[in-house]
């Protein structure tokens, strides 16, 4: 098969080496992330002894190539490859340990071998996504413009659902396949996690990554990409093509004699594979070859035959194939092209795994790296960690169990004909061995082992990363200079400038940059204003290198934090929280992924003080917060949730309450109570109106003993004020609750839920009936409880305005027996006033009404003889007849009643 | 030295009463290919009477390698539980619906010399997968010790013929074996039935014959050696308050597979729905027309309670403290129609499980009643086409 070199072009086809298998150059058929091409491709490198080696991966980052030897170079990391001008649009090429393409740079590196990357620059491949952006599916996958470009639609397949980051799961395990071809393509801006795109690189098929994938022009139309690996996989009989692949390849241990036959082999199933696929429906692919032909033929022309070349083994019958030097030109002509940068940037194992939403990733780096790293007996050695991991979780692991699982593992690799545990085995045997059949210590095991915590470092010599880049920018944009000492920042919302600063510095402390405090504002306390403290520390620096992981973009990077530190947050009150930083921030993008576990929290909450603590917060938002763009809808069905759960557990949860616990719950159904009250106005249609259920719920909390008085009374109290609950039914709970069988305490607490709060004395006022049994009970309470109730009745009275006090005096003083007393049938009569017209001291305010409304006197004494007209002067007269009063009450003491009511007022 | 025991002969035929969770959910069984004739007669007959014709076939066609004294190779094991057709065209049925992953590796583990214990809450097809297995594997499912809360250690190791043991003193012949010891004399897979009910001295009982593989009988100074192919499986619910839980000695000699709960909704309302169908027809009721809706609703709901996550994976939702398995799912069923067969008018009705269902949520009156009413309210109430079940369910629940 290897007759040609097709990159020789038109130079000959220089003498051979007898340690090079065939003519040409060395080409390397890889699967990116696998570390048996890794072994095999050091194995291959060391006995070829090549004079330059050539990798898949953007030339831009030649230059970076030298740090990939320097002590604080720790993979996995990756190389970010961004715009210029829109550091938002990056690409990722993330290298493992266990990285084929690592470890050729390594040993490039190490034997003083030059080493260059050839897949098409990252300058192209990045204004390929700008090109996509217009196509429907939003992949970040490079679409080459001219030559043989398939529609931009199609090829995008492979990138296609990584900016989705979530969505990582299902797609990414169909996907499986990608992630073997392709070096790791660039990825979408979103954010570092979400991008799915660094695929890793791996061999075969290139489609995976954004990056790498190159164009394949291909098939027409609808083609459906090809994933090589499926393809040989069922030819094989596998289902699975990973675990084809790790049977076939990764596996295979690295004692071949022959380091070449491998990539041999490899090739030839390629081969045979393009022939009969063509590119796969990758249709970029083929722009990206031509590009790789160019290059290889150029080094060729440097060093002669003796270059090496790793990169996905789906790319290597199309660098073995003959093509001219124009065609290859014509395929990269007209490209287009943006300004790119590149750097290295620290990666971690999370990553590297799809879990993480990252569409072409792998499952297990964890476990791949234990397979490059483990000399020898890599199951004994890996089972024997995971026992290990156990143990330090308190978990009683023996040696026994270790051996046992390891027989287990392999008697099960062979009942399923594989030749050596693969991790399912290893898994199976640890889940039925070491874990009692659990999921729970396996989930632990697959998270810090499988996937593992490694998180890789960069020299602080690399480049800026994009986002010290952007957040420069936005500083100048914003005229916002990082100045060392402190200083205070006053911001006007309402201007857009001040706007945009203050959602800057709100997205920096979500990402630990706290380059601003928010501070106590010193002219006034209005809604629109902002105070922060600024000042910028040097470390502050390494911060915003640090974050440079969440993304490239101050705003990206923020959204990622955000979404992140909603999914990780322990407590409800850690996401609502975060809820309302994203709406201060801006964060429209995260909000639906934080509402999301918002609900999730809400759900299994069940602590209702929580829930009502949530609540409050949640509607503000919805009804008052700007959530520009944000569907309103999900914030309004969250909140919705939300207060059924409160409805639901509320009365439940005011059972068995002691005197603190009660008046904290008596805030929390004043907080929902007000929660719902705006709900209702703005509650989009579908969920109802919660106003009834909540009118419900506070019934039963009204007549329910085992809640405590405070709660009872608050909640016929508010029942009342929304017109929900009789008058009389009212002064029917009321008396019952004051009847003499009540602990006086417990009556006591009724009354201060009862008429507790601003609006609680005027109810007083107006309605005798309910002043009649507080006064009635107050009478009656026994000498020696009246101390103990004092107190609360104090503090429930003396927060009524002076001048409501005073009438209550006045009232009281009177006693309930004068003007027909607190059940007097007084038909016409509103409640708490006398039966008739007191037609003498009406008169009396006529004349001083006259002159304040200006009214004429025909009128006005129709007003004083109306029975409204009537109450009202009669209510005046009241109130200015008052000041005496009181001071007359006082003066007359003597009375139980008067004393009483002076105590309390 | 070691002592053969006479296989069952002297024995009382085997005592099976079936356990509650005997074929429940998960199973798939259906009925047998020609039973045998002694079989016949039986209410019901063992997994190697009922399906001997598939065994044999397996058996004829397996030339896979076989560990000592196994009637089949453990992949031929694997494809009697889990189902298939053989190369002569002969379709093996499934025993099992589940993950191929666990049965092998239930199998490869009675390959090895561990013990197998399966768990998982009641109606998971434990006793079921067992049985089966013990018939492919040995061929006999019938070394069978059922453990309860009084199950003495006589059981486990061996007990006497007293008549005999007084009339001629200690011997081999006084001696009365356990199901265990039988196996272990003869290389065969023995079972023991809901491992944790038995109290925990007794347990023990099992480890030096799961280590050493030896069984002291002290009085005689002899020894029962176990055979190559002799191996344990052990049942036991890993949800059932008040169990016995396994020292971890005992623990360590297992290796424990946990039978989940049917993947996918329609596996279970597929399972319920054949078997309330069974049992009605046992218990004489007529036939309910429109039942699968119903069932299907029921199934839902348990779902998703016990999930703590809605079908379609939106909401999430608080767990009740009961199980909520496909075997309660069931007999909510089975009422369902009881109660619309005799009160109702014969069609299975929201009205006729919302008491059932809140009965098998509401285990724990405080809890679980908060639980129940936030499902609904946040739940049931929205859904499309729900509202007579919501209705229902707010009736029984006030």
């Amino acid at each position: 098969m290897r007759e040609g070199d097709g990159v020789a072009g038109n130079e000959g086809t220089e003498a051979t080496e007898d340690r090079w298998p065939g003519a040409g150059p060395l080409l390397l058929g890889v699967r990116h992330h696998g570390p048996g091409s890794a072994r095999a491709v050091r194995a291959a490198l060391e006995a070829a002894r090549p004079r330059a080696v050539l990798i898949e991966g953007p030339p831009e980052a030649d230059a970076l190539i030298p740090l990939a030897l320097d002590e604080g170079m720790r993979p996995p990391v990756a190389l970010l490859a961004h715009a210029v001008d829109e550091p938002g649009r990056s690409a990722f090429w993330p290298l493992a340990a266990f990285s084929p393409e690592w470890v050729a740079l390594r040993w490039a590196m190490e034997h003083d071998v030059p080493a260059r990357f050839i897949d098409l620059p990252a300058a192209h491949t990045l204004a390929w996504q700008r090109d996509d952006e217009d196509a429907p599916a939003d992949a970040g996958e490079p679409e080459p413009g001219p030559g043989p470009g398939p529609g931009p639609g199609e090829d995008l397949t492979g990138v296609e659902d990584s900016p989705e980051e979530g969505a990582g799961e299902p797609s990414g395990r169909r996907r499986t396949p990608a992630r073997a071809g392709a070096p790791a393509g660039p990825q979408t801006p979103a954010g570092p996690q979400a991008p799915g795109g660094p695929g890793a690189p791996h061999d075969s098929d290139a489609p995976a990554g954004p990056g790498t994938s190159g164009a394949s022009g291909a098939r027409p139309g609808s083609e459906v990409r090809v994933d090589p690996l499926a393809v040989l996989a069922e030819t094989a009989g596998y289902d699975d093509p990973e675990r084809w692949w790790e049977d076939v390849v990764e596996h295979r241990g690295s004692g071949a004699a022959d380091p070449f036959a491998p990539f041999l082999a490899l090739e030839e199933a390629m081969e045979a594979l393009r022939e009969a696929y063509g590119s796969g429906g990758h249709g970029r692919d083929l722009v990206r070859e031509a590009h790789m032909r160019l290059k290889v033929r150029a080094a060729r022309r440097e060093f002669g035959d003796g270059v090496a070349v790793v990169c996905g083994a789906w790319h290597v019958p199309a660098l073995r194939r003959k093509a001219t030097v124009a065609a290859d030109r014509a395929l990269l002509k007209g490209l287009p092209k943006i300004k790119a940068d590149l750097t290295w940037v620290p990666w971690t194992h999370r990553r590297l795994s799809r879990a993480s939403g990252y569409g072409a990733g792998i499952d297990s780096p964890g476990w791949y790296a234990h397979l490059f790293a483990a000399p020898d007996r890599p199951v004994e050695r890996w089972l024997t960690k995971v026992a290990g991991l156990l143990r330090e979780e308190d978990r009683i692991v023996s040696s026994a169990h270790v051996i046992e699982a390891v027989r287990l593992a392999e008697t099960l690799a062979a009942m399923r004909g594989r030749p050596l545990p693969g991790l399912s085995e290893t898994t199976d045997a640890v889940r039925a061995v070491m874990c009692d059949g659990s999921d729970v210590p396996q989930a632990l095991v697959h998270d810090r082992l499988v996937v593992g915590d490694v998180l890789g470092e960069v020299p602080d010599t690399a480049p800026a990363v994009p986002l010290q880049r952007d957040l420069a920018r936005l500083q100048r944009r914003l005229r916002l200079k990082p100045e060392a000492q402190v200083r205070e920042l006053e911001l006007d919302l309402r201007k857009e400038t001040d706007a945009e600063r203050g959602r800057l510095l709100h997205r920096l402390r979500l990402l630990g940059v706290g380059w601003g405090e928010p501070a106590a504002s010193r002219s006034g306390t209005g809604t629109f204003r902002e105070t922060w403290r600024l000042r910028w520390e040097p470390e502050l620096s390494v911060r915003v290198a640090e974050a440079g992981v969440w993304g490239t973009t101050v705003l990206a990077a923020a959204t990622a934090r955000a979404e992140s530190d909603a999914v990780g947050a322990q407590t409800l009150a850690e996401v609502t929280a975060l809820a309302e930083h994203c709406l201060l921030a801006g964060l429209s993008d995260a909000l639906p992924v934080v509402m999301r576990v918002l609900a999730d929290r809400a759900a299994l909450d069940a602590d209702v003080g929580h829930l009502a603590q949530a609540l409050p917060a949640l509607v503000r938002s919805l009804r008052y917060g700007d959530v520009r763009g944000t569907d309103t809808g999900a914030l309004a069905g969250v909140a919705a949730g939300l207060a059924e759960r409160v409805f639901v557990g509320l009365p439940t949860a005011c059972a068995a309450l002691d005197a603190d616990a009660a008046e904290e719950m008596r805030r929390h159904v004043d907080a929902v109570h007000t929660a719902v009250g705006l709900l209702g106005d703005t509650l989009t249609a579908g969920h109802g109106d919660l106003r009834p259920r909540w009118h419900t719920v506070l019934r039963t909390l009204a007549e329910r003993d085992t809640a405590p008085g405070v709660i009872r009374g608050r909640a016929v109290r508010l029942l009342l004020d929304d017109g929900a609950m009789e008058q009389d039914r009212a002064a029917r709970l009321m008396g019952l609750a004051l009847s003499p069988g009540t602990p006086p305490s417990d009556a006591a607490a009724w009354i201060e839920g009862f008429v507790g709060g601003g609006g609680g004395g005027m109810l007083l006022v107006h309605d005798e009936r309910l002043l009649g049994l507080l006064d009635a009970w107050l009478t009656g309470v026994p000498a020696e409880a009246f101390t103990d109730v004092l107190p609360l009745l104090r503090r429930t009275f003396s927060a009524y305005e002076p001048g409501v006090r005073r009438t209550l005096g006045e009232l009281v003083r009177r006693g309930p027996g004068q003007d027909g007393g607190p059940a007097g049938a007084q038909a016409a009569g509103a409640p708490g006033f006398g039966p008739g017209l007191d037609e003498e001291r009406a008169d009396a305010v006529a004349p001083v009404l006259r002159l304040l409304l200006g009214l004429d006197e025909a009128k006005a004494i129709a007003a004083g003889t109306a029975t409204d007209g009537g109450a009202e002067a009669n209510g005046i007269a009241a109130g200015t007849a008052d000041t005496g009063a009181g001071a007359q009450g006082a003066a007359v003491g003597g009375t139980v009643r008067d004393g009483r009511a002076r105590a309390v007022a | 030295m070691s002592v053969s025991v006479e296989p069952t002969s002297v024995e009382p035929s085997q005592n099976h009463s079936a356990p509650a969770n005997t074929g429940g959910a998960g199973s798939a069984g259906s009925g047998g290919s020609a039973p045998g004739t002694e079989a016949a007669q039986a209410l019901r007959p063992h997994a190697e009477q009922a399906f001997a014709a598939e065994l044999a076939a397996l058996a004829a066609q397996d030339d896979r390698p076989r560990p000592a004294r196994w009637k089949l190779s453990p992949w031929a094991v694997a494809t009697y539980l889990l189902g298939g057709a053989l190369p002569d065209g002969t379709v093996i049925t499934p025993k099992y619906v589940g993950p191929r992953r666990i049965v092998e590796v239930a199998v490869t583990t009675l390959a090895t010399d561990r013990a197998l214990l399966l768990l998982g809450v009641p109606g998971t097809a434990k006793t079921w997968v067992s049985e089966h297995l013990a018939a492919a594997v040995s061929g006999d499912s019938t070394l069978l010790v059922q453990g309860t809360a009084g199950t003495p250690e006589e059981a486990i190791r061996y007990g006497w013929n007293y008549a005999r043991l007084l009339a001629h003193g200690p011997s081999r012949d006084a001696l009365v074996p356990s199901p265990v010891m039988r196996a272990m004399a003869q290389g065969m897979t023995a079972r023991v039935e809901e491992l944790t009910r038995i109290p925990a001295d007794v347990q023990d009982t099992l480890i030096t014959i799961l280590s050493e593989k030896t069984l002291p009988i002290p009085e005689l100074g002899e020894e029962v050696q176990a055979v190559r192919g002799f191996n344990l499986i052990a049942t036991a619910n890993d949800r059932d308050r008040g169990v016995n839980d396994l020292s971890s000695a005992l623990r360590r000699r297992f290796n424990t597979v946990v039978l989940p709960l049917p993947e996918t909704p329609e596996a279970e309302v597929d399972i319920v729905s054949r078997r309330v169908d069974q049992i009605g027809r046992s218990l004489d009721l007529p036939a309910a027309p429109d039942g699968i809706d119903e069932i299907r609703r029921v199934v839902t709901v348990f779902r998703e309670l016990r999930d703590g996550v809605t079908t379609d994976g939106r909401t999430k939702l608080k767990s009740p403290s009961g199980t909520l398995s496909t075997a309660e799912a069931i007999s909510v069923v089975t009422n369902g129609l009881a109660l619309a067969a005799h009160f109702g008018d014969g069609v299975l009705r929201a009205g006729d499980v919302a008491a059932g269902i809140l009965g098998a949520v509401v285990r724990d009156p405080a809890a679980d009643r908060v639980v129940w009413q936030e499902y609904l309210e946040t739940v049931v109430r929205e859904r499309d086409g729900w509202k007579d079940f919501y209705r229902a369910c707010r009736e029984v629940t006030a």
